[in-house]
């Protein structure tokens, strides 16, 4: 029994080796060399033709410089934090507007589940790209959201180039991240729990609060974890509809590799990055185990 | 049948290996696509165009090595550094005979960064300044004459265009260049603490600003989104031609502000790995006669580096003083020098803290 097992992990290992740990240790590389004014910008290369002299050079000369100065500078530390604040809101409200959608179309009868599943994932058939860009036309000063207002006699919003705009933005972007997991654990409840709940009494907000919501919980965690991961690294979004204010750590990586053309400095921007978003990753597999565990 | 067939496919595949290719990466909206065609129709050689909208995101690719392009247009001050980086292929004189009209007022002002032109050919150049709407600003500002930096860099002004869109270049070395100027200071300083102090100015001017951006800009001021922008001359120019053809009554202006500015030059470079650099010689010297030249200008709204050229371009654009300066103002330009790695990174560093006002 063991070994079939074992051979089917062969697959998803290499994958993980190829797509995740290789990259991984590159960029890891990378941290601890030096910025260098040449092609690639970056020091020590790996003298191939000294052999092993080379290979030891080059790792005499790694050192952990961008770290420290990383640690020296509060602003990536605030950027960190701002990234992981926008994250938690926005996942927070994706959740907020997700559960009853996907409550919604978990109780409806079959047919018409699978239209309301399929419109949930029809935005993905346009560009991502133009769908943020979509939002600026909405929440510009002379846009759609404003021309709303003002035929019903309010005043005009700022949005554009706030930090409400870059939330608007991931809360849209993310939701179908969320409604997913959330609808696949509402539809496979068994509805008769909720018929014995009322049979013993319990309203049915109560049998809500007791029954449907644990139930849920899995999915909860899931969609959670889908949307508040890629949403710290986000960069497009606050890119396009975020203002000077909206700081943001992608901003902060594109910044050292573009404008300050330090490689070695963004590569540890990105592997602190890494490792604070290793915690919820690590939360969102045992979870994963957990949920297969119990299914078998 | 089948073997007159396999001869067809093969012959069809061997002509479409020799059609010459010309990758081209260049700013956006810089170049008229009718010069592009004319170009490919002359010589065969078909052109693949890309473009970018920073210095940065440009030397970052050409950096990295293998971008594959033939024809790069990099910014003065960057120049050095691509050369330090032996990231440009030198070009061989004997090939451009067009060279000779190349204007040699700018060519001087191009020595410090490639001394003796040995690697770049000068296509375009402008000025920073300020593009403004003037219906929107004249009731803002009332009786402000707009051509100074005060209006864009006193606190007081700015915050009374807050509520009608003001945009900044997100270009640390340009914007910081300006300031300093502003502040009476030297604009290509290499001391730190000038540049903190332009960054406290520049932070109190935060608030008011709308987006850094180094081309939304255009957009912005043509459909009456922005009503104030520090941006390059031509790019300010092409948003009161869109202005002007959309007839959406947005009338946008540019001035070169008395106390000076920068003035900027993009070269055409041949990167060292260019796959063609035949294609990318005779494309050079396609830009550098007067003729074609003339037109690309006509279309940039940019003053181009040919002097040959400059009788043949739109009396409206030769004549205009913002495009083409007239001596007096072009003594008051000055250019940007490039900064060392440190110096660099202390700058950007400092920008980032203006952007976030952290």
């Amino acid at each position: 029994m063991n070994r079939p097992r074992g051979r089917a992990a062969l697959l998803p290992g290499l994958w993980l080796a190829i797509f995740f740990a290789l990259p991984f240790l590159l960029v890891l590389r990378l941290s601890l060399s030096d910025t260098a004014l040449a092609i690639p910008p970056y020091a020590p290369q790996i003298d191939w033709s000294q052999g092993l002299a080379g290979l030891k050079a080059f790792f005499a000369g790694l050192d952990l410089e961008k770290y420290r100065q990383l640690g020296e500078d509060r602003l990536y530390l605030d950027a960190y934090l701002s990234s992981l604040r926008f994250a938690a809101a926005g996942t927070g409200l994706a959740l907020l507007v997700g559960y009853p959608m996907a409550y919604g179309m978990a109780r409806c009868r079959p047919g018409l589940r699978s239209l309301l599943l399929m419109l949930v994932i029809l935005p993905f058939w346009t560009s991502f790209l133009i769908r943020v860009y979509a939002w600026i036309g909405i929440l510009k000063p002379q846009g759609l959201l404003n021309a709303f207002l003002g035929l019903l006699g309010l005043e005009p919003l700022t949005l554009l180039y706030t930090p409400t705009a870059v939330q608007i933005g991931l809360v849209y972007s993310y939701l179908p991240f969320m409604v997913l997991p959330l609808y696949a654990a509402l539809e496979r409840q068994d509805q008769t729990l909720l018929e014995a709940a009322a049979d013993l009494g319990a309203s049915p907000l109560k049998s809500f609060w007791q029954v449907t919501f644990p139930l849920s919980l899995p999915g909860v965690i899931a969609g959670c974890l889908l949307c508040f991961i890629p949403m710290v690294g986000e960069f497009v979004i606050p890119d396009l509809l975020g203002g000077p204010g909206s700081l943001m750590i992608g901003r902060s990586i594109w910044m050292e590799f573009f404008a300050n053309r330090d490689w070695p400095f963004a590569s540890a921007v990105a592997v602190v990055l890494l490792v604070t978003l290793i915690a919820p990753i690590l939360l969102y597999q045992r979870q994963q185990a957990k949920a297969l565990e119990a299914a078998t | 049948m089948v073997l007159a067939a396999t001869a067809l496919a093969l012959t069809a595949c061997g002509g479409g290996d020799k059609v010459s290719t010309l990758r081209i990466y260049n700013w956006s909206d810089y170049i008229d696509p009718a010069l592009l065609e004319e170009f490919t129709q002359e010589t065969g050689i078909k052109v693949v165009y890309d473009t970018f909208d920073s210095n940065e995101v440009l030397e970052t690719k050409v950096l990295t090595g293998g971008t594959g392009y033939d024809i790069i247009v990099p910014s003065n001050h960057n120049v050095s550094r691509y050369i330090a980086a032996s990231a440009l292929s030198p070009l061989d004189f004997d090939k451009l005979p067009g060279r000779k009209n190349l204007w040699p007022d700018l060519m001087t002002r191009m020595e410090p960064f490639d001394p003796g032109g040995k690697f770049t050919i000068p296509y375009m150049w402008g000025t920073v300044g300020i593009g403004f709407n003037k219906a929107e600003i004249a009731k803002r500002l009332p009786g402000v004459a707009i051509d100074s930096w005060d209006v864009v860099l006193k606190p007081e002004n700015l915050a009374r265009l807050k509520d009608c869109g003001v945009y900044f270049l997100d270009a640390p070395e340009d914007m910081f260049a300006v300031t300093l100027n502003y502040m009476g200071k030297d604009p290509n300083s290499k001391v730190v603490a000038d540049y903190v102090a332009a960054t406290a100015l520049l932070q109190s001017l935060r608030p008011y600003v709308t987006k850094f951006h180094s081309s939304e800009y255009v957009n912005a001021l043509a459909n009456g989104d922005a009503c104030i922008a520090i941006g390059y001359s031509g790019d300010i120019l092409q948003a009161r031609d869109r202005a002007v053809e959309a007839k959406n009554g947005v009338e946008i202006d540019y001035v070169i502000p008395r106390e000076g500015s920068q003035v900027w030059f993009d070269v055409f470079a041949i990167p060292a790995d260019a796959p063609n650099k035949a294609a990318a010689y005779s494309f050079l010297e396609f830009m550098m006669r007067p003729k074609v030249i003339a037109r690309a200008t006509n279309f940039t709204q940019y003053a181009n580096a040919n002097l040959a050229a400059t009788p043949l371009v739109d009396e409206s654009v030769r004549n205009n003083p913002n495009v083409y300066p007239t001596p007096e103002v072009f003594g008051r330009l000055f250019v940007t020098t490039t900064k060392d790695q440190d110096l660099v990174r202390d700058v950007n560093r400092l920008w980032t803290r203006v952007m976030t006002g952290r």
